[in-house]
């Protein structure tokens, strides 16, 4: 019931709002005619955009919560020095005589943008339109109150009214004061209560969808923006890829430096200690080339290690199906899997979606403590769907952990997405997508 | 013995040709990418085959693909895997057969030249041989070998890859009498049929720990 009752103040707002119309429009008309004799029709321009811009944006609010989607506002950029809101340059007056000539200037060019925006004009479009159907919607929503009211009160009024009298309600007259027709009134009255309780909601959504229509951006601006911030998320994640392969390649610079190559030099070092001391003393001999066949088994694993880090082989032998079994029969926990991909994906995403299971694997078993863990990997055709539920302690933080910051940067650079759900006490639950369209 | 060499680095192909030649093998073929490999699996016959997973033409796991089907034309054909890095999966797909004359093990263990030898003869005698690596995995990922005694993991642990009962007795300075006695209890408490055969008795025990259901 209050909700109805909100709806209609809604109403009566929506009305308020469309009510300027017929005066902007006048104040228009006249800025038109003034501007020719002096500086006052600019003025009594900017006035009239400053206010429709503020009923726009009001208005754009409105409709953006009875749509539930949000309604960006379409206006041109206005050349600088426009921080003072809309038109009204406020500080004016207090500041100089030299700064006036300035401002006076940096106000007509905001103008000349602000009359050269489309959207203004399709805010003023927009007035009337919303004058008609705000002043009418109401009118039409109170009125069916009203006669509601009166078909459910015919039979009251008929008692009480029996002879006309100078203020009758019109349907005394409609009825001829017959009582069965008064009677037959009252179910009549009930259903266009109905109708007026529902009558508001509907009214609404109309003037949100003119809204949207003439205060909203065109398509094309609409297309425009997609595509500028299409643009910003590439070149934010661009630069998050670039720094990681930088990053990576540095690790494995490090990596190759520290272990391998030093294990290499000791090999080397312990063979040419050998070879100079195995006739004198054979002894120590056999025990430097034991030291470097050590060394170089170490080598070995350490190079096997970082490979693996770089590029599973058997990603690239088995593809990502096969990897992310094989990576689930070397896990010292259980994992139920769930493939359902047939074909090879291409590297990248094979590549990506792969640590992606391992590091939720891996953070599973590590800050999970999980028993059991499941994987479903889905291949829908476009994207590739990578969910890992484990029955861990729950409580991960995707702010917290480069484990998860980490996914989630490999996944952006494809466009992909990640989200997580992990309550304390668990489940949790990481549910990944890429885009993976052939 | 006849043995068959399949590895695409000139170094390492000449290196192992070497060293087999060295322990009394004859090495009659030598080749460097996986469809000749198919071919000479099956036209020469070797005894015994040393193999790289990785092969061209496509560097994936050409060696194993044509390990497996060799097999598949030849039953039991003994072939020695190696491979850079060791997948429970690719062990899998060796043993499924369970003919035997299988080995998997990691490229480091031609290192060990003595024990790689030793691997090698028993492959081509019919046995099979787990590089330890392969083991670990797949005893890492079992809780029903909690019922397991320490002394009895540690015999299956050697047991799984491929050494003799001697061998075993020897490594843990206990008997063979008792080695054979602890490989009794361990099946019995698997659930494993008692094989008279040593080498069947591996295939067993590596069937067993890569079971699906765990």
């Amino acid at each position: 019931m209050r909700s109805r009752a909100r709806e209609f103040g809604w109403l009566i707002a929506g009305a308020l709002i469309g009510l300027p119309a017929l005066g902007l429009w006048a104040l228009v008309v006249a800025s038109a005619g003034l501007s020719l004799a002096a500086g006052l029709g600019l003025a009594t321009f900017a006035g009239v955009v400053w206010m429709s811009r503020r009923l726009a944006g009001i208005q754009r609010r409105r409709a953006a919560a009875v749509l539930d989607r949000p309604i960006p506002p379409p206006y041109r950029p206005l050349p600088a020095g426009s921080a003072s809101r809309g038109m009204a340059s406020r500080g004016m007056a207090s500041r100089g005589m030299a700064l006036r000539g300035m401002a006076l200037r940096g106000m007509a060019s905001r103008l000349r943008t602000v009359a050269a925006d489309p959207a203004t004009w399709r805010d003023l479009a927009w007035q009337p339109c919303q004058f008609v159907a705000g002043v009418g919607g109401l009118l039409l929503a109170a009125g069916l109150w009203l006669g509601a009211a009166e078909c459910v009160a015919a039979p009251l009024l008929v008692a009480v009214f029996p002879e006309p009298t100078g203020f009758d309600p019109a349907l005394l007259d409609l009825i001829g004061r017959s009582e069965p027709l008064a009677w037959a009134a009252v179910p009549a009255g009930v259903a266009l209560a109905v109708a007026a309780v529902r009558l508001p909601r509907v009214l609404l959504r109309g003037q949100a969808r003119l809204a949207e229509a003439l205060l909203g951006p065109t398509k094309a601006a609409a297309d425009a923006a997609r595509l500028s911030a299409r643009v910003d998320s590439l070149v934010a994640t661009r630069a998050a890829a670039v720094d990681a392969s930088a990053a990576e390649v540095r690790r494995i610079e490090r990596d190759l430096h520290d272990g391998a190559q030093a294990r290499l030099i000791a090999v080397a070092m312990s063979l040419g200690v050998a070879q100079d001391v195995i006739d004198a003393d054979p002894a120590t001999a056999k025990t430097l080339l034991a030291e470097a066949k050590a060394n170089a088994g170490a080598a070995l694993t350490e190079l096997r290690d970082l490979v693996r880090g770089i590029h599973p082989p058997v990603l690239a032998d088995r593809g990502l199906a096969g990897a992310v079994e094989a990576l689930c029969l070397r896990s010292a926990i259980r994992v139920d899997l769930d493939l359902r991909l047939r074909r090879r994906l291409t590297a990248p995403v094979e590549s990506a979606a792969y640590f992606a299971v391992c590091e939720s694997l891996a953070n599973a078993i590590r800050h999970s403590h999980a028993a059991r863990v499941r994987i479903t990997l889905v291949d829908d055709g476009a994207a590739l769907r990578l969910t890992v539920h484990d029955d861990g302690r729950g409580g991960a933080d995707p702010g917290r952990g480069t484990g998860l910051l980490g996914i989630g940067r490999r996944l952006a650079a494809l466009d992909g997405t990640l989200h997580l759900s992990s309550p304390a006490g668990g489940p949790t639950v990481l549910a990944m997508e890429l885009p993976c369209a052939s | 013995m006849r043995v068959l060499i399949a590895e695409d680095q000139a170094l390492l192909r000449d290196g192992l040709t070497r060293m087999l030649t060295a322990y009394g093998f004859e090495v009659v073929a030598a080749v460097a990418d996986g469809t000749r490999l198919a071919e000479q699996l099956v036209s020469v016959r070797p005894e015994v085959a040393v193999l790289d997973v990785r092969l061209p033409p496509s560097f994936t796991d050409e060696g194993l693909r044509a390990a497996i089907a060799a097999r598949r034309t030849v039953p039991g054909l003994p072939v020695l895997v190696l491979s850079q890095y060791v997948e429970r999966l690719y062990a899998r797909e060796l043993l499924r057969d369970r003919d035997g004359g299988v080995g998997y093990l990691l490229k480091d263990r031609v290192g060990e030249v003595r024990r790689f030898v030793e691997a090698l003869r028993q492959v081509a005698a019919g046995g099979t041989v787990m590089d330890p690596d392969v083991v670990g995995q797949l005893l890492d990922s079992h809780e029903p070998l909690e019922t397991l005694n320490p002394r009895e993991l540690d015999v299956l642990r050697l047991m799984a890859q491929g050494r003799s009962n001697t061998a075993i007795a020897a490594e843990l300075f206990i008997t063979a009498k008792s080695v054979s006695n602890h490989i009794n209890t361990l099946f019995a408490k698997l659930g494993l049929p008692p094989a008279a055969h040593h080498d069947r008795r591996v295939v067993a025990v590596l069937t067993y720990l890569d079971r699906p259901t765990r």
